[in-house]
Formats: C-alpha cells, structure tokens, sequence
C-alpha cells in the first residue's frame, strides 16, 4: 500500500477518517471529563472537611 | 466469603483499588489500541467485498460490544445495590453510565458512517439500529433520573431501577439480526463457533476490542474515585484519601 492509497482507503477517505477520528474524540472526551469530575470531587471533599474542621473549633 | 465480599464493596478498599488499577488500565489500553489502530488501518488486507471501506470494523464493533458490556456492568452493580443495599454498587453504575452512553453514540456514529457507503443510506429503521439507539435513551433515561431528586439516595434507587429493568434491551440488541430481518450483518466475533474472519484481520479486531475494555476500566476507575468521594465526603478516611 502506497502513501497515496492509505490516505485515499480506495475511495472510502471520507468515511474511514472521520470514523477514526471520532472515536478517538470520543475516547479523549471519556478521559477529560473523568479526570475533571474525580479533580472537582477532590475540592468538593476538601471544602467539606475543612468545613466540619472548622465547626468542630 | 462474606466478610471477603463486604471488604471488597468499602468505599475506602474500592477507592485505593480503583486509584492504583487506572494507570495500568490505561497504558495496555493504549498499546492495545495503538496496536490495533495501526494493525486495522495498515496492515490488514482490504475485505473482497466491502474494500476499504470495512476497517471502520475495527472502531464500530468494539464500541457496539462495549456499549452493551457497559450496559450489562451498570445492571449487575445497580441489581447489588438493590438487593445488598451496598452503595458502592450505585457509585459503579453512576460511573458506568455516561461511558457506556458515549460507547453507545460511538457506535451509532461509526455504524451511519460505515452504512452510507454499503447501504446507501446514514440511517434505516432497522431492528438492529433502533434496539442500539433504545440502548442510549436508556443510559440517558439512567442519568437524567438519577440526578432528577433531591435526595440522592432516592435518585440512586430509582435509577438503579430502571437501569435493572432496561437490562432486557440488551439480548434485543444482539439477537435482533438473528430474530427479524435486519440490514445488518450477523454476529463476527461474539458468537457461538469460530470467528468468520481470517487472523489476519481478526488480531487486530481482538486487540481493539481489548483496549476499549481496557479503557472503559481506566475511566470507571477515574470517575468511581470521584463518585465515592462525592458520596463520602464527610468520612474520616477521605482526608487521607484526597492528599495522595
């Protein structure tokens, strides 16, 4: 398979691409906001003990 | 076997489990995937029929099984939640549910994409299709009910209800090309018999299939640290949890 093929997938270019690359969209999203919702869980727990810390005083 | 089982639901165990497994989930995802996305895009041969156009296979089937894997998790965790009444099986199926949602337009996307150039057309009203699109109102349906109450215990139960309920869509996904007359092609890989496929192109399927499950354990690790936590705010063991 030539450079040119590959980049042409016989004809079938602007179906294959963007399949790949929405799924590799996809998997970063996935990623992205699972490391943003687990970071902002962490200030939320962090806002609470400090919170209880403090009505405890 | 009891004590085993309940250790194993604590927030704290899962917590610490789940922190040190995404790491590893992630890095054999990403060599899995690496693998199969190479293998897939360059080195299998082009089908005889479909030419080309067949290694989109290789992104939609993974996603297709692995929105019914997820689906089938989220079920099994909401079901022991119910029964057990152990929260970390909510805080599994939360964690589930918007991942398996994204698998599910994963594949929905990838499948139109694939069928405009084989059947002419981005979208049919066949069995097999509108079972995978009932699929993603019901993780809709699974999240919106979840965060619908007030209280988020109620929420939980209801959610873990219909997730529980909506289990039954997924054998109607799968043998849906078996039971009606669909456009779609019959089961590949997950089937009763050998795989109808050469090696040649199956490794690298097999690969990508891997990696996804891979990753879905990788981001259900990332996002269950997050939903326990959310659920265990108050606890004394989350102060040491949250500075590692």
């Amino acid at each position: 398979m030539t450079g040119g093929d590959f980049w042409s997938m016989g004809g079938y270019a602007r179906f294959v691409w963007p399949c790949f690359g929405f799924a590799y969209a996809v998997l970063g999203w996935n990623l992205w906001s699972a490391w943003r919702q687990r970071t902002a869980a962490k200030i939320r727990a962090a806002r609470a003990l400090a919170m209880a810390a403090s009505e405890a005083r | 076997m009891w004590t085993w089982f309940y250790k194993l639901a604590s927030p704290p165990y899962v917590y610490g489990a789940a922190a040190a497994l995404a790491p590893w989930f992630l890095g054999f995802a990403a060599l899995a995937i690496g693998y199969g996305s190479i293998a897939g895009l360059a080195i299998a041969p082009p089908d005889y029929q479909q030419g080309e156009a067949f290694r989109m296979i290789y992104v939609h089937v993974p996603s297709a099984i692995m929105s019914l894997t997820t689906y089938t998790v989220m079920a099994v965790a909401s079901g022991i939640a119910l029964i057990w009444r152990i929260k970390v099986g909510h805080a599994v199926a939360a964690a589930s549910a918007p991942i398996g949602a994204s698998f599910t337009i994963l594949a929905l996307v990838t499948g139109s994409l694939w069928g405009r150039p084989m059947w002419g057309t981005y979208w049919a009203w066949d069995p097999r299709l509108t079972s995978e699109l009932i699929l993603l109102f019901l993780y809709v349906g699974v999240m919106s009910l979840r965060s619908a109450f007030e209280d988020p215990a109620r929420g939980d139960r209801a959610a873990a209800l219909l997730a529980v309920v909506g289990v039954v869509n997924v054998p109607i996904v799968h043998f849906s090309v078996v039971w009606w007359n669909s456009l779609h092609q019959g089961a590949t890989i997950v089937k009763l018999g050998a795989p109808s496929m050469p090696g040649s192109m199956l490794w690298p399927l097999l690969s990508m299939w891997l990696g996804f499950m891979l990753f879905y354990g990788a981001v259900l690790c990332v996002r269950l640290q997050g939903e326990v936590l959310n659920r265990e705010r108050q606890a004394s063991w989350v102060r040491e949890a949250i500075k590692s």
